[in-house]
């Protein structure tokens, strides 16, 4: 019996006390896996592991367990994603044992976003089980061999075991509570949600390491570097549960014309930098939404390379 | 459409403010066209969206509401009552594709005479530009 | 109770069109209580057809009728000696009516006049809330008296979700997040600490997913 849960990569890193450093990967809308292949060989050396996220935002992509083996085969680790929005306890069940016979180790237990936000809004959804459901499901497979009818698992998968949190949405003060219960349902880590009000950051660690919850798993600071002043306006006003302070969309639009972008990887940087010494934060989770090809830059700038070998 | 077509207008008057007007035209000699007929009632609110509907279901091709100022109603919200079953009217004769013009609401001061017989003529007129509810 | 809402008058015109004697039946239940489907709204619905038969020239005949209840077999017999007069009947109750008038009498064409919405009440005059998703088995005295099953948008039993911002619903500014609500009830309440508690996935088996549903009362039954 091996000492990890799963074995991962990103496990024994964050286990041999490493400031672990995560990335992302969008599926593309269709079956081009070489433009996959590219985009996940600018992550490739410069992260632990790679999220692949499952119909990100309600549009229909390859889906993230397929994208995932894509990774592996290009010896990428893949944080496989999943929602529960497109799939009933049997699905997910079964998806679980799937990509865990394929070679995949980590997983993101998420809702998933409503389909109203996607490009296939008529559909019908699922919600069978919510998130916090979703990591009991995984754990208990994984821990009790179990099946949630309770029926044994002929060799259980072994997944190290992901979730979500938003320390900006609203209610505020719940949130904290939320993330605990999603450590107490199983989660052993934490992408939280993209950071860009560091005081209300600050603010949410201190009380999750107040409960103690910083020793019971580990939490991922969420960092998007920001493109472009019109990215920040979105991101400010049309996506839920974001809080992008004024001063940031200033500072972003002093930088003045053709170095916004510089300066959103400068903030960037700076948090990164922050997040390293906060306490309680194991590492960064990256989510360079199709800029995959600054990560290498992003990375090497925040000295995060070389990535510990475990 | 030909030049000789009379419509038939149902006009429903509130008989406080309308109808005083009615009275006051009366005296001032001036006369409704006669082909609106109307009809009264106590207060523009107590006229049921089925009221509205009835006279073209029975042939007219214009129906109006002649009622109080908004904030002179002597029950206070029976005109603004009024007006919102006047427009889900519209929105029905619209789904109809029959002209939600054929239909309309207004507001008349009691003494009034001369915007008494104004509406009437103006409903007249709007309805006979449009001619008889019948695809052709 | 029942929620409805008429349908389009053009949907309507163009189950009927083939028809010449249509009967609109009303019901005195839910769809009464919500304007929609009572005798005043069979009146309504009865002249708009016949307008609409004028404006194209055509003669129909269109009489409406209101039944104490659709959803009773007992009521839906009373129309047992006038169903044959008519060759189209519109019911204008929840999707039951329609139904049991098509199980009783099966040679008639029956339409649906309505569009079936949810369960829930008014809200405000002339505003209507959905508050039950019948699951079979309620838990709303775990959540504040509110159910997230018919009012989360994604029917989360640990909610909120991260998308929940300013009260409102990631889905909508128009839709409240009950997790938000419920978090702050219960924040009221002094029990703030059930809600930490990890609900387990429930059983959709007394829900609409565990096939159709039937209920059986011995005591009742004849
Ligand atoms: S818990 Fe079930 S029965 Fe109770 S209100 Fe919600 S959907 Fe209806
Ligand atoms: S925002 Fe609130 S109501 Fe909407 S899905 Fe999330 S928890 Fe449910």
């Amino acid at each position: 019996m091996s000492e990890y849960k799963s074995g991962s990569n990103l496990e024994k890193v964050l286990k041999a006390g490493h400031f672990a450093f995560t990335g992302e990967c969008g599926p593309p809308q269709g079956a081009n896996v070489e433009h996959l292949k590219e985009k996940a060989a600018h992550l490739k050396g410069c992260v632990d592991a790679v999220n692949v996220t499952d119909n990100q935002t309600a549009v229909v992509r390859m889906s993230s367990w397929a994208a995932s083996l894509v990774l592996l085969q290009e010896g990428l680790e893949p944080n496989f994603q999943m929602v529960c929005r497109d799939r009933n306890r049997l699905a997910i069940q079964s998806d679980i044992l799937g990509v865990y016979a394929h070679g995949i180790r980590n997983m993101l237990c998420l809702s998933g976003d409503h389909q109203r936000f996607g490009n296939h809004p008529e559909a019908k959804n699922v919600f069978d089980i919510d998130s916090m459901q979703l990591i009991y499901t995984v754990k208990t497979m994984r821990d009790e061999g179990t099946f949630l009818n309770g029926q044994d698992i002929d060799v259980p998968p072994k997944l190290f075991i992901g979730a979500a949190s938003n320390p900006f949405a609203e209610p505020f003060e719940f949130r904290v509570y939320r993330l605990a219960k999603k450590i107490a349902a199983g989660a052993d880590f934490i992408q939280t949600q993209c950071i860009y009000n560091m005081d209300r950051f600050r603010e949410f660690m201190k009380r999750a390491v107040d409960m103690g919850l910083h020793e019971k798993c580990y939490i991922l600071a969420g960092v998007t570097p920001m493109k472009s002043v019109g990215m920040a306006r979105y991101m400010a006003k049309q996506v839920p549960g974001m809080d992008v302070p004024a001063s940031l969309i200033k500072r972003l639009q002093g930088a003045g014309k053709g170095k916004v972008a510089g300066e959103g990887i400068k903030f960037a940087i700076e948090q990164i930098e922050e997040f390293k010494e906060m306490e309680g934060v194991a590492g960064v989770h990256l989510m360079a939404i199709e800029w995959e090809h600054r990560v290498p830059e992003i990375s090497e700038l925040a000295g995060m390379l070389p990535r510990p070998k475990v | 459409m030909s030049d000789n077509f009379k419509p038939k207008i149902v006009a429903f008057y509130c008989s406080n403010c309308a109808s005083s007007a009615a009275s006051v035209a009366e005296s001032m000699n001036k006369a409704l066209p006669d082909n609106v007929k109307i009809v009264q009632v106590p207060c523009t609110g107590r006229i049921e969206i089925l009221h509205l509907l009835k006279p073209f279901e029975e042939g007219a091709d214009g129906v109006y509401v002649a009622g109080c100022q908004e904030d002179s109603c002597q029950y206070v919200t029976g005109i603004t009552k009024a007006a919102k079953r006047v427009a889900y009217v519209k929105k029905t004769l619209e789904q109809l594709d029959i002209e939600p013009e054929r239909i309309n609401i207004y507001n008349l001061s009691a003494g009034k005479g001369q915007a008494f017989v104004d509406v009437a003529l103006e409903m007249n007129d709007i309805v006979r530009k449009l001619g008889p509810v019948l695809s052709e | 109770m029942i929620v409805a809402e008429q349908k389009p008058i053009k949907e309507i015109l163009e189950m009927v069109k083939d028809y010449n004697k249509i009967l609109v039946l009303g019901c005195k239940g839910c769809v009464t209580v919500c304007n929609v489907g009572g005798s005043k709204e069979a009146a309504i619905l009865a002249s708009t057809l016949k307008i609409a038969a004028r404006k194209n020239g055509k003669k129909i005949e269109v009489e409406e009728h209101t039944l104490e209840r659709q959803c009773d077999p007992e009521y839906i017999d009373e129309i047992k000696d006038m169903i044959d007069d008519y060759d189209a009947v519109v019911s204008i109750a929840c999707g039951v009516g329609p139904q049991f008038l098509s199980e009783r009498y099966p040679s008639a064409r029956v339409f649906p006049g309505v569009d079936t919405k949810f369960m829930g009440g008014a809200v405000e005059h002339g505003i209507w809330s959905e508050r039950c998703a019948g699951c079979g088995t309620c838990v709303v005295h775990h959540f504040g008296g509110l159910c997230p099953i018919a009012r989360c948008s994604k029917s989360l039993l640990n909610g909120p979700c991260g998308g929940s911002s300013n009260g409102k619903c990631e889905i909508s500014k128009d839709v409240d997040c009950i997790w938000d609500i419920i978090v702050r009830r219960m924040t009221e309440l002094g029990r703030l600490e059930e809600l930490l508690e990890f609900v387990p996935p429930k059983s959709w088996i007394t829900a609409r997913d565990g096939g159709p549903r039937r209920l059986i009362r011995e005591e009742l039954v004849l």
